[in-house]
């Protein structure tokens, strides 16, 4: 099977830095960030690269915060 | 390869912000039902009724009508509702401090008249608005501010088990426990969730899913510990289980 590709988008401000986007990630590509958002929480981020779309990230956040792309992110994104 | 969006937020939320701690699992268990009523298209004909407890302002955050009822009285005001408006899809969203204390009779009664609603039960074993009282789903030796040295059973009584008892009542057309702690269990939760609307959409019978959620803050951990500590304790007091089926697929 060929890999999937793709990424993450994290809405900073919405995110409460609880956690669990960064636990339930099966490749390790979301970190905290180092920055505080306006609540003055770390907001997770994606590292970058290496997302495979698999959705855990989505599923397992509790404020809907994470939209995630299948493909390569050089286009701007189509919503289907 | 087209970029495409492979998940993002269901439009039967209201977009405004969570009101709920970091990591309290009441954000995924409204967007899976918001989910399911996307799903299932029944965004225009959903009637909500919120609790009182954490989630009282829940109404704020699904884009469907709905009201509050007092405290444990979700269930007989949707009675009301589902009763005089018997084409809408009413559900009822409550909290254990909610359901399985002050509720307990509308609850029990609901269930065993048979109305076509639907029930999210959410359990997290501690009463978390009021600053986390013992609720009577707390787990025996579970500390609470109102048990300081743990739950004993000689002076605060057993964990009450609400799906087991509803699951004797003959009205129920659909009852399952769940848990919203991997995305295994978020993907099964879901799938529960839509059953129990089912139930109420083909007018089979009374429809509840009991979801076993955390409450990082009054158990005093991260929300990851607590994702842990409720598949380490909590799925021992109050095991998943699909309790009763009678929809089918």
């Amino acid at each position: 099977m060929a890999k999937v590709e793709g990424y993450i988008e994290i809405d900073a401000e919405r995110c409460k830095g609880c956690g669990l986007c960064i636990n339930a990630c099966p490749v390790n590509v979301i970190e905290f960030s180092e920055d505080f958002n306006s609540k003055g929480y770390h907001p997770a981020r994606y590292k970058g690269e290496g997302c495979i779309a698999c959705g855990f990230c989505y599923l397992s956040c509790p404020d809907v915060c994470i939209t995630v792309f299948r493909g390569a992110r050089k286009k701007s994104p189509v919503n289907v | 390869m087209e970029v495409r969006v492979a998940f993002s937020g269901p439009k039967s939320l209201s977009g405004k912000e969570f009101t709920y701690c970091p990591g309290c699992h009441h954000g995924i268990i409204h967007r899976l039902v918001a989910e399911v009523i996307d799903e299932l298209g029944i965004q225009e004909k959903t009637i909500m009724v919120a609790p009182v407890g954490c989630s009282v302002f829940a109404y704020e955050f699904f884009d469907v009508d709905g009201t509050v009822a007092p405290h444990g009285r979700a269930l007989a005001v949707a009675t009301g509702m589902k009763r005089a408006l018997p084409d809408r899809v009413v559900f009822t969203y409550q909290g254990d401090g909610d359901l399985a204390a002050i509720g307990t009779a509308e609850t029990v009664h609901a269930a065993n008249r048979g109305e076509k609603l639907t029930t999210i039960f959410v359990n997290n074993a501690v009463y978390g608005m009021t600053g986390g009282q013992m609720a009577p789903t707390t787990l025996l030796g579970q500390k609470t501010t109102t048990t300081p040295y743990g739950r004993r059973a000689e002076n605060d009584g057993y964990p009450i088990h609400m799906s087991e008892i509803l699951s004797t009542m003959r009205g129920v057309a659909y009852l399952e426990r769940v848990t919203v702690s991997t995305p295994q269990d978020i993907r099964n939760a879901k799938k529960a969730i839509k059953k129990a609307f089912l139930a109420q959409i083909k007018n089979i019978g009374f429809g509840l899913v009991e979801v076993l959620s955390t409450c990082p803050t009054n158990w005093g951990m991260t929300p990851v510990e607590a994702q842990q500590w409720l598949l380490e304790n909590m799925t021992k007091e109050f095991p998943p289980k699909l309790f009763i089926d009678r929809v089918g697929d």
